[in-house]
């Protein structure tokens, strides 16, 4: 008995320890990564970034920057960026980062300063985006995030025309925080969002119909997926067999010595 | 005792595996990215008129800093890099604008570059004739021919175009509208207010940027970054396709890019075929090319034939922009059958292709002035992919309050069958 007492405050303290943390700390880059200098103008063009990679790119006013990461189920990502005025500017002006997916749908920010504005004399702003954690599965009708590529929009909304094309310094950092909930029993999207990016081609017909394939008739069908909650059943299933044990010795009678 | 303390490490060993498993690390999958076999072409377009002998940049001469800034660029030319120097301005004195305005180039043919013969032909420029910034973009974009991949020009220049018609920027958007996909990025040395209104609408017209360089380094340094861009961003150009008025009639889209144009207030129509277990994946992008109203917004609606609507994807936004962007996702609910339930396909059978109908619109509005023809630039990417079944209800449980359920049933459960054993017993024995 005294043994199950302190297997059940083992448990627990292990417990403890995994939850994830629940504050998202600010992204910092991870050690050893190259920091990229580029960027795209365009979602066809973005640069591609990973997360703890930063981004340090020399632009102009106006410009319209663009880069990409890829997303899995169960992350939350933070996007940090700083932009530097290197030179006097006659106005405020309004800058935003816009994330948007795959499909290139916009995607919400629950976090950060997403559309700061930066006074005449700011020497730099700082723009902040933190992303909803991904699924690993939704329904085609809904915009929630899903595993793929995402892409980051930097760039001024608002300025005095006279400020176009002055230089800018920009800093970027995406940062990933895994957060779980990504087994396969909440879904599985068959394809990530990763745009096709080749040229198409438009077809002179409708296509043939295709022959209807041959069911699958294997067991694998209606077995649940592999994933965490076959572990959890089987050490629940085993809890509850010493539980019985235990239950049953408990109603016997003290042996006399 | 040694075995029940061996038990409890195998027990927390479990827990702790069952809690680490969790997330399945998602699959990397192969990059889409195919390597496009033509290599990035880059043409510099540079004004060489009478007013490139200012010396205000540094104290020095414009033409002086731009060929200081030619010879860096050339010298630190990535090898792949197929680069072309176009000049306006260069060698007609006289003052015969018609004549002057014919005063066009191209001192280094787009392909792989010769550095000392390119830094020779720089060094011999001199600042002499007017600005004939249109022509020398449509020769630029003749220069680099059509292909494949995209292609960029780079134009500096100081001065404003003293050639109109053809005005500049229509000559740029004409060019974008040509089906190549044409970028001109632009530069102004020292700009006044008329130059940077004109650089900023060809820059617009083409999704190129503009930037106005105040010193040498400023310049060199952005040049080298454009001709680096076109290297490392450059890709396949979009298709071109010509949207339908109608679903009817319109083309048939295989996976992939295209590019269209679209009126202010046009709706345009395409086709996708989709199989029954695929997924329709489409997404759009309308270019603001010109100005516009500060409000507008774009719709993307996937429908049956019939015009019944499936899916729609939408964006509006407000302010300055590049591109507005919609998407979506459609894929047949698994049990929809036209034919009633009874229409169960039959392995063998043939099952029929769905086509679903595209339509981009939007709610652009132009400014007095603006002009309507040709439409803005549409980008449309189409995939079509295994749908994605939704997930059946877990048949299995997961968490801290499982375990404590089922050890308390189990405990329960001892504990009964343990009473009911004494009992059973005591009874037996009694009788």
């Amino acid at each position: 008995m005294r043994t199950l007492i302190r297997a059940a405050a083992a448990t627990t303290a292990a417990g403890l320890a995994l939850t994830p943390a629940a504050a998202l700390a600010a992204p910092s880059p991870s050690p050893g990564a190259t920091t990229v200098t580029k960027a795209g103008t365009s979602f066809l063009t973005a640069a591609t970034v990973t997360a703890g990679q930063p981004v340090q790119v020399g632009a102009s006013t106006g410009d319209h920057l663009y880069w990409s990461f890829r997303a899995d189920a169960g992350q939350v990502h933070k996007i940090a960026a700083t932009v530097t005025f290197p030179k006097p500017r006659s106005g405020a002006s309004t800058w935003t980062v816009d994330v948007f997916d795959g499909l290139r749908r916009r995607q919400a920010c629950t976090a950060g300063a997403q559309t700061p504005t930066a006074d005449a004399s700011a020497t730099s702003v700082a723009l902040g985006c933190t992303l909803r954690r991904v699924r690993p599965w939704a329904e085609p009708w809904s915009g929630d995030p899903l595993p793929g590529t995402y892409y980051i929009r930097l760039s001024v909304t608002d300025l005095p025309e006279p400020d176009l094309g002055l230089p800018i310094d920009v800093e970027m950092l995406v940062g990933a925080t895994d957060s779980g909930g990504a087994s396969g029993d909440d879904g599985e999207l068959a394809a990530p969002l990763v745009p096709n990016t080749r040229a198409g081609t438009v077809l002179g017909a409708e296509p043939t119909p295709a022959p209807v394939a041959d069911e699958e008739t294997d067991l694998t069908g209606w077995l649940p997926e592999a994933g965490s909650r076959w572990v959890w059943t089987t050490v629940g299933g085993v809890l509850a067999a010493v539980a019985g044990v235990v239950g049953f010795g408990l109603t016997r009678r003290p042996r006399r010595p | 005792m040694i075995n029940k303390r061996r038990s409890t490490a195998v027990l927390i060993g479990l827990l702790a595996a069952a809690a680490l498993i969790g997330p399945s690390p998602a699959r990397a999958d192969d990059e889409t990215t195919e390597p496009v076999a033509e290599p990035p072409k880059v043409e510099l377009v540079l004004d060489v008129s009478g007013s490139m002998r200012a010396k205000d940049i540094d104290g020095r001469s414009r033409i002086s800093v731009a060929q200081q800034a030619f010879n860096e660029v050339v010298d630190a030319l990535p090898d792949e890099t197929q680069l072309g120097i176009r000049v306006l301005g260069a060698t007609y004195r006289g003052k015969d604008k018609k004549q002057g305005c014919l005063d066009t180039q191209q001192i280094v043919p787009v392909g792989p570059v010769d550095r000392t013969q390119a830094k020779a032909a720089v060094a011999g420029l001199r600042p002499t004739g007017f600005t004939p910034v249109g022509l020398a973009l449509r020769s630029a974009a003749q220069d680099l021919g059509t292909g494949s991949t995209a292609r960029r020009i780079v134009l500096i220049t100081d001065g404003e175009d003293t050639c109109a018609p053809p005005d500049p920027c229509d000559v740029a958007r004409e060019l974008a509208a040509q089906g190549t996909r044409l970028v001109v990025d632009t530069l102004g040395l020292a700009p006044d207010e008329k130059v940077r209104r004109q650089l900023l609408c060809i820059a617009g017209a083409t999704g190129g940027t503009y930037t106005a360089a105040q010193s040498a380094d400023e310049l060199t340094g952005r040049i080298k970054q454009l001709v680096d861009r076109a290297r490392d961003t450059y890709t396949a150009a979009p298709a071109v396709v010509g949207g339908g008025t109608a679903c009817e009639g319109a083309p048939l889209l295989a996976p992939g890019v295209y590019s269209d144009r679209e009126a202010f207030s046009e709706h345009r129509w395409y086709r996708v075929p989709v199989r029954p277990g695929q997924e329709l994946r489409a997404s759009v992008s309308v270019a603001l090319d010109r100005p516009v109203n500060p409000d507008y917004g774009v719709l993307l609606r996937a429908t049956a034939p019939d015009g019944r609507e499936l899916v729609r994807g939408v964006d509006a936004g407000s302010g300055r922009t590049d591109v507005v962007s919609a998407g979506l996702r459609w894929s047949a609910a698994e049990e929809e059958d036209e034919d009633g339930p009874s229409a169960e396909p039959t392995p063998g059978a043939e099952q029929a292709v769905r086509t679903v109908c595209l339509v981009v619109s939007n709610s652009f509005a132009a400014r007095p002035g603006t002009r309507a023809q040709p439409g803005m630039p549409v980008e449309l990417t189409v995939d079509v992919v295994a749908a994605s079944p939704a997930p059946d209800g877990p048949d299995l449980g997961r968490g801290w309050v499982l375990l404590l359920l089922l050890t308390l049933a189990g405990l329960l459960t001892g504990l009964v069958a343990g009473l009911l054993t004494r009992w059973w017993v005591h009874t037996w024995r009694t009788n």
